[in-house]
């Protein structure tokens, strides 16, 4: 008999903490069985982050450290440095890796540290209650842009992956979506790339998954996705932005 | 006999931490402290080891923070106002329970304050510094050789108590030349492994290194841990030097650089008479309040000398509590103050019977 599916290896049976529809779980999974494909569990150190991920410690079931928000790509930075033949990662929200961590994910990344992040944006601060994000689009109402983001005002959605692919560091950078179940197969694919250019010493690599906050949207996880699907794609494109032969 | 050699503090530090067995370093540039980085960039590699320039010292002390949970012997340095920025990694080091050295070259503030010799952190350095009930173990040197020692010892004490440890010098002791020895050298290899550490779950559970606790009577019970080790530290790392206190009448009381200036001014105060004595605290926390509280039978008088408005001065009168009255005399914003200065002071508060 051949096992087609399985609970992965690389979570914990703890129970998530996130909310109906959301799609961290999700994610969690892909990057769970991306670990447990690699046989890399018992060398692989993850970074927890502040914001909805941040008790994903209790989740993946290898070695962990909670970071402070925003310095995921630091701390992984220090981790690698010690123990360069394991596979450290970090998994960081929008919030967190956009906001206030824009410059240790930039520098992370420019230096080719060999780690990979996963980086989930779903466009507004979920843990803190729905404020508005870098991400955030234009127009797009949340507990601090009550009107709507005015881009004079607050900005523009910002463009980590982008930005991240001009920069001779990185080994990988690419944008995916979790909205149905084509993209959840091919976000599986670009996290599993990302680990995979680690360990074969090439350079710093991203995931932008694109994902929902049914929650802080005010939307059912259906109507959340489709949400995603018709207003997110246009701002955040799909694609590979940069990979190292 | 091991042979001396002429350092500057700066990099006599960089070395005994390499001697202590410390093979990562994350800092980013700032004067006055800026020759330790620089040593560590060309020594550490000489000994495979790591050095990083970080992007911040916001960046620097959370790479400490990851290399500390790593399970290694890791160090970083700054001064005044990069310790101010590396003090969110520092209170989560102190909150996760791990060991880490980080150096303070104090330099004159508040603010941007200036490039000279300061004792102005000490506040930031003894209290905590940054969020939390959490304490650093703080170490001050007055040479460059104690600087040495020091510097070998933090690593075992921050290791002993999964707590940072924090050297206090000022920018004379990191810019002085002295002759210094190394009376030991640490093979990391030889170091026990650390149980705790994020190495990888090979045949035991994960570890996670955490400072999170949402529920209010775990986190309590996690502060109340950690109080246990501060009370631990009180009870066997307090450090102090005494110059001249058998018959004293006047205690000076002052640390690193203003205690050398004024071991000057008592001897000053001695030919003229006047019964002065130094009491000089080595590890700021613990203080070492037993010494100072028993010193009061003794004396008829305290003067706190700081290169600051007045920070140590408020453990001294507790340490005192009330029993005697407790002078300060100190010059801030990198004044450094001179023995004759502190000699009239000692004049002026007279240490003697009226």
């Amino acid at each position: 008999m051949k096992i087609v599916a399985a609970y992965p290896e690389s979570l914990t049976d703890k129970e998530f903490h996130y909310c109906p529809g959301c799609t961290h779980g999700i994610i969690h999974r892909l990057v769970a069985e991306v670990i447990d494909e690699l046989g890399v569990r018992k060398d692989t150190i993850g970074v927890a982050p502040v914001g909805c991920a941040v008790l994903a410690y209790d989740y993946f079931n290898c070695d962990m450290h909670e970071a402070s928000h925003g310095r995921a790509p630091a701390v992984a930075t220090g981790i690698k440095r010690v123990h360069q033949d394991k596979v450290v990662f970090t998994y960081q929200g929008d919030g967190d890796l956009a906001s206030i961590g824009t410059a240790e994910i930039v520098h992370a990344a420019n230096r080719g540290e060999l780690i990979s992040t996963v980086f989930v944006n779903n466009a507004i601060y979920g843990m803190t209650g729905g404020q508005m994000a870098p991400t955030t689009l234009d127009k797009q109402k949340t507990t601090t842009s009550p009107y709507g983001r005015d881009k004079g005002l607050a900005g523009n959605p910002i463009k980590i992956s982008e930005m991240l692919a001009v920069l001779d560091g990185p080994a990988y950078i690419a944008r995916v979506s979790v909205h149905d179940p084509k993209h959840i197969r091919q976000a599986k694919k670009a996290i599993q790339k990302a680990f995979q250019v680690q360990l074969e010493g090439k350079g710093f690599a991203t995931v932008e998954v694109l994902s929902s906050c049914p929650t802080n949207w005010g939307m059912s996880p259906v109507q959340a996705l489709k949400w995603l699907a018709e207003n997110m794609l246009d701002v955040y494109p799909l694609g590979v932005f940069k990979e190292v032969d | 006999m091991v042979d001396k050699v002429l350092m500057k503090g700066n990099e006599a530090i960089a070395e005994a931490a390499i001697k202590a067995g410390c093979r990562y370093f994350f800092g980013y540039p700032i004067t006055p402290q800026n020759a330790l980085p620089e040593y560590m960039s060309k020594r550490l590699p000489e000994v495979g080891g790591v050095f990083l320039q970080a992007e911040s010292e916001v960046a620097a002390s959370n790479m400490v923070y990851g290399a500390a949970g790593a399970g290694a012997r890791v160090l970083t340095s700054s001064s005044s106002p990069g310790i101010s920025l590396k003090m969110e990694g520092i209170s989560y080091i102190a909150g996760a329970e791990l060991p880490a050295v980080i150096v303070n070259i104090m330099r004159g503030g508040p603010g941007l304050g200036g490039i000279q010799p300061s004792q102005a952190d000490y506040f930031q350095a003894t209290k905590g510094g940054g969020h939390g009930d959490y304490r650093l173990a703080v170490l001050a040197p007055s040479s460059v050789q104690e600087a040495v020692d020091l510097t070998i010892d933090a690593f075992d004490i921050a290791d002993r108590y999964r707590n940072p440890v924090m050297i206090l010098g000022d920018g004379m002791i990191g810019q002085m030349m002295e002759p210094v020895e190394f009376k030991q050298e640490i093979d990391p290899a030889d170091l026990p492994l650390k149980e705790w550490a994020t190495d990888g779950a090979r045949g035991r559970k994960p570890n996670i290194i955490n400072s999170l606790f949402l529920d209010p009577q775990k986190l309590e019970d996690h502060v109340m841990k950690l109080e246990d080790k501060y009370k631990q530290m009180k009870a066997n790392e307090v450090r102090y030097e005494l110059y001249k206190m058998d018959d004293a009448e006047l205690a000076v009381v002052a640390y690193g650089t203003t205690a050398r200036i004024s071991i000057s001014a008592v001897d000053m105060a001695r030919k003229k008479g006047i019964k002065a004595g130094l009491i000089r605290p080595i590890s700021l926390f613990p203080f070492p309040e037993k010494v100072i509280n028993e010193t009061a039978e003794q004396v008829v008088n305290f003067l706190t000398v700081e290169m600051s408005t007045g920070q140590m001065v408020e453990d001294v009168r507790l340490a005192v509590n009330g029993e005697k009255p407790v002078y300060f005399y100190g010059r801030t914003g990198g004044m450094v103050p001179s023995p004759e200065e502190i000699l009239a002071e000692i004049e002026k508060i007279g240490g003697v019977k009226r």
